[in-house]
């Protein structure tokens, strides 16, 4: 689509959602990006503003509004607080992929997301490879949080601090599974996500750990495919209906009650974004909202599905946990008091809240690729609240967000772990 | 276009990341939440201190460059829409210090671009209380309190931004500082400048710092919802209450589209056939609120209201308010354009007002909901529109003229809080008198000669 008319007469097709915002501005008060910048033109507000004048000829200039539209975390706290209800998520995805159609994808995205994340195989394969040569580029800085730093100066690295790529991915040490129901019980599908499965696989044993102490059965499904997210958010929309259709027809095939992932943004994109998004096609749109109806977060699960309790066992409390909550559980899903449950599960700790417990970490998916600079300015705000907390683990329920927080924390040199509150559950049941 | 040596000047003042000059940029400065038509401004500046701010204003005023200040661009007039002829916006979103809590003399100094509700919290913190709570208070700055003379819920009992105002300096169009007011509590030195500034919406300076009164919170509170099957009884019961020399720190009306429209959404168990609701608050000493609520129980009893609940915890009276909240957000949901009004009456002509504005939205074929603070008179009719449909939109705007016309001639205003702006200058001589715009106009153009100061507001186009 190289016609400047055929962008605006596909962005006006958004009109009538740009048209709900009042432009009252409230996103003003919530937006990270806003806080740090006190740009109007990257706050909620600016861009739908942006859209429309672009859509009806006031603006000349896509790619300015492109780069507007792209400084964005999607971390959904405009929406969740908009008097009026604008869907900015969905109108923002959408006109990232009609800019993303209009002026193209960056070459490295392209080779990403269509020659890579599209075929998990290969996907699979390349990591694996660099996982057992990362330690020649990587030197470890951070025992107990298990972070990393380039070895060289780098321009892809910069001077993060970011946990390994995982030895054994989880793929490897379980390729798949279809165990059957345990007397009647429950049977769950999950989908561990590319971050778990890859950088976390301990997040994926542990989920895998409860689920068998409780007796729940579990259909995981060998080569999954990413849940779609980077590309979608990059506007290519392409490769996120071949990775929804790919993993549909992985999970196809099963019989499951429920539909469970250890990550926020695999879950949120599952129920969000899926249907809406993927769902073109009336009788996919059925499925995927039949599928979305049963896609639950890994602690929404326990607590209100298996209504997991305490075993009672006084404990130590030897340890301060605090939670901070993923955007794309709090805010898109309205998932905050089930991982504080989970956390609870564990006797030996005690539960302190920090300050701005659900503002964004800053980290926003390929965000913190794009924009490192102000990522880590919203990140280290993150840090300070969490070390002001006193406490020694930092739980969060998404493993975006547990890198961006690992990459803070290590960067500060502070003896704060941070896990999933997964993990401290299953950590209990030896 | 402003010439590249103007631009350098400009980053030369505020260094080249505080200037914005790109496309996209400008245009997200282009509107406020007024539904108006967009401008977009030659270049954008953010200043962070005060002597930044001084030079940007001189800058300004030597090459005739029009100027519109702006806060988070919430007003509701078309204040802070700039001017098309190469204007320039200043934001003073960087001017965000408090600068002085005077906890024993009570008073604050802040910078222009203070966040309302975060000074509020500030104040409280220190246990005092600064009671101006607009609608956007979440983001609305102070400085754009002050320009906009705005109001809120607590109007009745503890008045609007104007009462709090003890001080004013601002620069003028040579980037002179005016010192105006003082932190006392008295002051008669010099002209009543700050007096001046207080509502000015930019037109005659612009502020550099504000000193603000603070008062003693309220040591206890008290709501309740009142409902009835008359707007009538409602307005009665208003009346009664303050007849009975009790002023509620709060006393807002929903009527019955938005009271449906609000269950629609929220479904917090308002009862949708009822045809007014008062939602009614008395602070002060213990003693005095508990003797208060009954008294005002009473009262709404004997006008004749059809249910009372009064709020017995701190979560009750969360929940009282949860429907006034909602008002907004949920009359917002139901068509695309929401057009926000606050023509205000004396408050006992508030029935009158209310059966004007039925008689109108059936007239013009257009969903109006009507909400807002009963005891002051201070209505929010809120026209639910498309403002694509040009037909319809027509027919909107001749009801916003007849819904002026029905206010005024009930001895009213055009507007309590939300001020003139771009938005109803065209109406200001129907409320005062060609004198008084000319007067007004004198005085705008012996402070600011070149008329660089948001021309266009309040005072229309000469």
């Amino acid at each position: 689509m190289a016609d400047v008319r055929e962008l605006r007469r596909l962005l006006l097709e958004l009109d009538d959602q740009l048209v709900s915002c009042m432009r009252c501005g409230m996103c003003q008060a919530v937006c990270p990006l806003y806080a740090e910048t006190g740009r109007e033109a990257l706050v909620a507000r600016g861009k739908i503003v942006l859209l429309e004048q672009l859509a009806h000829e006031m603006i000349k200039d896509p790619e300015g509004v492109k780069d507007k539209l792209e400084t964005c975390l999607l971390c959904g706290a405009c929406a969740a607080s908009c008097p009026s209800g604008v869907k900015v998520l969905d109108i923002f995805l959408k006109a990232r992929a009609v800019l993303a159609g209009y002026l193209g994808l960056p070459p490295v995205k392209r080779l990403i997301f269509r020659g890579l994340l599209v075929r998990p195989g290969l996907f699979n394969a390349l990591l694996s490879l660099g996982s057992k040569f990362q330690g020649l580029f990587t030197r470890p800085v951070s025992e107990m949080l298990g972070s990393s730093c380039a070895r060289f100066s780098s321009e892809v690295l910069g001077d993060r601090h970011f946990p390994a790529l995982a030895g054994e991915p989880l793929h490897k040490t379980v390729p798949s599974l279809d165990e059957p129901r345990k007397a009647g019980g429950l049977k769950v599908a999950f989908f561990p996500g590319c971050m778990v499965d890859k950088v976390f696989p301990r997040v994926g044993a542990a989920v895998l750990k409860v689920l068998a102490h409780h007796q729940v059965a579990v259909f995981l499904p060998a080569n999954q495919a990413c849940c779609g997210i980077p590309a979608l958010s990059s506007g290519d929309r392409p490769s996120f209906q071949k990775l929804v259709d790919m993993n549909l027809e992985r999970f196809a095939g099963g019989d499951f009650d429920y539909l469970v992932t250890p990550c926020a943004t695999c879950t949120s994109t599952i129920k969000k974004f899926w249907p809406s998004l993927a769902g073109a096609d009336p009788a996919k749109r059925e499925t995927l909202d039949k599928l979305a109806a049963k896609t639950l977060d890994i602690n929404a699960f326990l607590v209100d599905v298996l209504k997991v309790q305490g075993t009672g066992v006084p404990g130590a409390h030897d340890r301060k946990v605090t939670v901070h909550d993923p955007c794309h559980l709090k805010k898109s899903l309205g998932v905050a008091a089930q991982p504080r449950a989970v956390v609870r599960l564990n006797p030996n700790v005690d539960l302190v809240e920090m300050a701005e417990a659900d503002v964004c970490c800053g980290c926003g998916g390929s965000f913190t690729l794009l924009h490192y600079d102000l990522a880590q300015k919203i990140g280290k705000k993150k840090r300070d609240n969490i070390v002001a907390s006193g406490a020694q683990t930092v739980a969060t329920g998404c493993p975006a967000c547990m890198l961006q927080i690992t990459d803070m924390l290590s960067k500060a040199g502070d003896q704060v772990a941070v896990r999933h509150p997964v993990e401290l559950y299953a950590e209990t049941l030896d | 276009m402003l010439s590249e040596a103007l631009v350098k000047q400009f980053k030369e003042i505020v260094g080249p990341a505080n200037v914005m000059e790109g496309e996209a940029d400008r245009h997200a400065y282009s509107y406020d939440s007024a539904v108006l038509q967009p401008v977009v401004p030659a270049l954008v500046v953010r200043p962070e201190n005060s002597e930044a701010l001084g030079k940007v204003v001189k800058l300004c005023g030597e090459n005739g460059l029009p100027l519109t200040v702006r806060g988070s661009g919430t007003n509701l007039s078309g204040g802070t829409i700039p001017d098309p002829r190469d204007g320039i916006v200043v934001l003073t979103n960087a001017l965000n210090r408090i600068l002085e809590i005077n906890e024993e003399d009570m008073y604050a100094v802040v910078q222009p671009g203070v966040i309302t509700a975060k000074f509020a919290a500030e104040v409280a913190r220190r246990g005092l209380f600064y009671p101006p709570d607009p609608g956007s208070q979440a983001v609305s700055t102070l400085g754009g309190n002050v320009a906009e003379n705005a109001g809120g819920l607590r109007g009745l009992k503890y008045g609007v931004t104007k009462n709090y105002v003890m001080g004013v300096n601002f620069f003028d169009t040579e980037g002179e500082l005016i010192v105006t007011g003082s932190r006392t509590v008295k002051c008669v030195t010099g002209l009543n400048l700050a007096g001046l500034m207080v509502g000015s919406e930019g037109t005659l300076g612009v502020f550099n710092d504000i000193i603000l009164k603070l008062v003693p919170p309220p040591a206890a509170n008290k709501a309740m919802m009142v409902l009835y099957d008359d707007v009538a009884k409602a307005s009665e019961s208003v009346a009664a209450i303050i007849a009975a020399k009790i002023v509620p720190c709060t006393l807002e009306f929903l009527d019955n589209f938005t009271i449906r429209t609000v269950e629609d959404f929220a479904h917090a168990g308002l009862p949708v056939e009822a045809k007014a609701l008062l939602l009614i608050e008395v602070d002060g000493h213990p003693a005095q609120v508990a003797d208060e609520a009954a008294q005002v129980e009473a009262i709404c009893k004997k006008m004749g209201a059809t249910k009372i609940q009064v709020a017995q915890s701190a979560e009750e009276r969360n929940k009282v308010w949860e429907a006034r909240r909602a008002a907004l957000s949920a009359l917002a949901r139901v068509r695309p354009t929401t057009v926000l009004e606050d023509a205000t009456v004396p408050r006992s002509k508030i029935p009158a007002m209310i059966h004007a504005l039925d008689e109108i939205a059936a007239k013009y074929k257009l969903l109006i909901g009507t909400f807002g603070h009963a005891g002051d008179g201070n209505l929010h009719p809120t026209i639910l529109t498309d403002r694509r449909d040009p037909h319809e939109f027509e027919r909107v705007e001749k009801a916003v003229d007849e819904i002026f016309e029905v206010a005024l001639s009930l001895g009213g205003t055009l507007s309590g809080e939300h001020g003139i702006g771009m938005a109803k200058s065209k109406w200001l001589a129907k409320e005062t008198s060609r004198g008084t715009i000319l007067y007004s106009r004198r005085l705008k153009k012996a402070l600011d000669p070149k008329s660089i100061l948001n021309p266009g507001k309040i005072l229309g186009e000469e």
